[in-house]
């Protein structure tokens, strides 16, 4: 049993850091969200450049061949240093759904344009009426000739202003929450009877909702009908990687919160000498450990594909969101006035947090899968 | 980061599995359960340990240890808890234990040593006292010297099973010149030596753990002291790592849990199990997430310390968090056995009494409101985290 990165992990974590120590100051970082799509382009290149693109793709793919710790490393790393690039829509959703029910002429075609940073991608899930439940889908794929057709709206879809391509889940068969009959398509964002609404999420990034006119669709990933049994297990890679993201982000706001506690001086002493604020420091570290335990217990779950996988994972995003929600809230109220300012990095990280609680469901979706999971009757 | 069992782990899970089918037996349990016998059974089960060479994993393998991994002492611990078998009682074994291995001198660990792996001895804990509790520094029991010995004056309160207790280790002041942390000494003491009275403390739970224990012209002759005269402090503060790291139980929670599970799917209330109430459903999956958290907390903390890291101040997390868990458990019982909580059951059967798992809810949680004020109360272990951990 042991909980320590290989060399190699190492490598990437440590790269990551000198990156985001370089690149991503306060005001580096501003500047990088006030650009066009919400983050550099400059950026991008260099994560190619680096290798991080490659990352979780296979090695015959033009890969690094990497699991779900080399994953959790660099975003952790992103989440401490609040890196903006599109790495969760570009590389694990869209890319992630590629690799896992791609055609091998899909994959050579796509692939290699992500891993050289030539490719954005977005994966368009949600809609209007759906909130978390991601068999909720009215948009219709209808096959005419040899072309699917589709028709509908998807919302809220994470780096779909800067997206060429997207992956759509749409319905081709059965009822709105059928878990049956969803596939999954790739459509060029440039198709005729696209219209994008393109809006900025609190935490600085893009989204677009995309509507659909007989748009016709590129090409269909895994087998027609099969779409949520393909989607499923990209979308619980992609839970663990943001809740990997989420413990960086806590991580790095409370030694902030910590700093300016032991540094911010009221009635002539560090207001860190105060058991009240202690307290709450503690248990915001308590809080922090909680995640970082239940991440370890469920990417090494998922490493070994055990059958505490589920229960782990799902135990992962509810104490992420509570925890997120309480790490969150005490650092703004220790901060005191400066915490309400957008001088201060601190409101960045917090609404990070809000972000990742929504996404794929939140604390309470998740509570309620837990229960279900582990109250179901021994079989 | 791995966490697969290997070949040889597997085959260690079969042989704890095996030990405990033929070693923890259904009398034994009985005998342990029974407040009467309690120290019979305890004995008894300590005493099959340490045949089968497991009394004291922890140990250097000299004194009679295993040199288990950690990924053996999690098995062990979690399969001992699945079986319902208690740990060890951790006075002897682990704690004066711990003391006199780091501490203690070639003669001390000869002559207490292998009388705790042969569970000849119990042992109890002197550090409470009455002005002492949560400032524990400020003891004021007395040692003065006189020739060769030590003579002791004052009292010591929640001593656990003093009633039972061969030996008492104690803190005692034998200097209060300087800071209150310094001029403490850590000592043995027999506990029939003329001068040692125990007077019982009946507990809300309605049980004698409890006792205050008076200290009246003891002498105790200076080789039961443990190190050197005055610095008994720094050996107590290892000895409370130790104790907290016992504390949490985590394996003793999970066990606590499923089968808290399993007596809610059988509580029917309006035609519905009680595991289909959401509100009751929310508040078990609540504990069983914390749980599940500090199961690999403390999987991470003891990986560290397998490393060669000191056991530190992150005890006091293990500590807070593993008592907060136990109290939530506790309160669930509680509620799952509605009524029943509240009914003391005596000498009646479960079938006179109508219910057959309730008695002792209402016990249990009484009892279980000490976790939080022992082994340093919750609150302290939030400062210490704070100054220790934190840097505050």
């Amino acid at each position: 049993m042991n909980f320590n990165l290989s060399e190699e992990q190492g490598q990437i974590r440590d790269s990551i850091a000198r990156f985001v120590a370089e690149n991503y100051a306060f005001d580096q970082r501003n500047a990088v969200v006030a650009m066009e799509h919400g983050f550099s382009a400059e950026h991008w290149q260099q994560f190619a450049e680096l290798g991080w693109l490659s990352i979780p793709f296979a090695e015959e793919q033009g890969g690094f061949g990497g699991g779900p710790v080399d994953t959790m490393v660099l975003m952790q790393e992103f989440g401490r240093g609040l890196v903006a690039e599109p790495y969760l829509a570009t590389v694990l959703l869209f890319g992630g759904l590629l690799q896992a029910g791609g055609s091998p002429e899909m994959q050579d075609e796509y692939l290699p344009r992500i891993i050289a940073g030539e490719l954005q991608g977005a994966f368009a899930y949600l809609e209007r009426q759906s909130r978390y439940e991601m068999t909720d889908i009215l948009t219709r794929a209808q096959l005419k000739g040899d072309e699917w057709i589709l028709n509908g709206e998807k919302t809220v879809v994470l780096n779909g202003g800067a997206a060429q391509k997207l992956i759509v889940a749409a319905r081709s068969s059965g009822e709105q929450d059928d878990e049956t009959g969803i596939t999954l398509f790739v459509v060029d964002t440039g198709s005729a009877g696209i219209e994008r609404i393109v809006f900025r999420m609190t935490d600085g990034q893009e989204a677009a909702n995309i509507a659909f006119k007989d748009v016709i669709a590129e090409a269909v990933v895994g087998a027609v009908g099969d779409g949520y049994a393909l989607m499923t297990p990209v979308v619980d890679g992609a839970r663990l990687a943001i809740c990997a993201n989420a413990l960086g982000a806590m991580e790095a706001l409370n030694a902030q919160t910590l700093e300016y506690c032991k540094t911010r001086e009221q009635f002539g002493v560090a207001i860190g000498s105060f058991q009240a604020l202690q307290h709450r420091m503690v248990d915001m570290f308590g809080a922090c450990e909680n995640v970082k335990s239940l991440l370890y217990r469920a990417v090494c779950a998922a490493q070994e594909n055990s059958a505490d996988a589920r229960r782990s994972l799902l135990a992962l995003k509810v104490m992420t969101g509570r925890a997120g929600r309480l790490i969150g809230g005490e650092a703004i109220q220790l901060h005191g006035g400066m915490g309400m300012t957008d001088e201060l990095s601190v409101g960045f990280y917090v609404k990070c947090l809000m972000i990742i609680n929504t996404l794929f469901g939140d604390a309470d979706y998740h509570q309620q899968l837990f229960s279900e999971h582990v109250n179901a009757p021994a079989r | 980061m791995d966490t697969r069992l290997s070949e040889e782990d597997l085959a260690f899970q079969t042989e704890v599995r095996q030990f405990l089918k033929e070693a923890w037996d259904e009398k034994l349990a009985a005998t342990c359960n029974n407040r009467a016998t309690m120290k019979e059974g305890v004995v008894e089960w300590q005493k099959r340990l340490y045949h089968k060479g497991w009394m004291a994993p922890h140990w250097p393998v000299e004194h009679g240890g295993t040199h288990w991994s950690v990924t053996q002492s999690f098995i062990y611990n979690s399969e001992r808890a699945a079986a319902g078998a208690p740990e060890a009682v951790a006075f002897g074994v682990t704690m004066v234990a711990s003391v006199i291995i780091a501490y203690g001198s070639d003669e001390q660990k000869a002559k207490f040593l292998p009388r705790i792996l042969k569970s000849e001895d119990w042992w109890c804990q002197g550090y409470s006292e009455p002005g002492a509790g949560s400032d524990l520094a400020s003891l004021k029991t007395r040692a003065d010297r006189e020739g060769d010995e030590y003579v002791i004056n004052g009292s010591k309160i929640w001593t656990t099973y003093a009633q039972y207790a061969d030996w008492i280790f104690c803190l005692v002041r034998t200097d209060s010149s300087g800071r209150k942390q310094e001029g403490i000494t850590f000592l043995l003491m027999d506990m029939k030596t003329p001068g040692i009275t125990v007077r019982p403390i009946i507990t809300i739970d309605g049980f004698h753990h409890l006792n205050e224990v008076f200290f009246d012209n003891v002498r105790v002759p200076i080789e039961n002291r443990i190190g050197e005269e005055g610095k008994g402090w720094t050996y107590a503060k290892s000895l409370l790592v130790q104790e907290r790291l016992s504390i949490a139980e985590v394996a003793d929670s999970k066990r606590g849990l499923s089968q808290l599970r399993e007596e809610a799917r059988r509580e029917v209330n309006g035609g519905k199990s009680l595991l289909d109430n959401p509100l009751f459903a929310k508040r078990l999956a609540d504990v069983e997430i914390d749980l599940m958290a500090l199961e690999y907390t403390e999987l991470r903390a003891l990986a560290s310390i397998a490393e060669g890291n000191e056991p530190g101040p992150e005890s006091s997390l293990l500590k807070l968090q593993g008592t907060e868990i136990q109290q939530a458990i506790q309160e669930l019982r509680m509620d799952v056995a509605a009524y029943y909580s509240g009914t003391l059951q005596g000498d009646l059967s479960a079938e006179e009494l109508g219910h057959n798992f309730a008695d002792g809810a209402q016990k249990l949680y009484f009892r279980g409101r000490a976790a939080s004020i022992y082994g340093g109360s919750n609150e302290v272990q939030k400062n210490i985290t704070a100054k220790y951990v934190l840097g505050l």
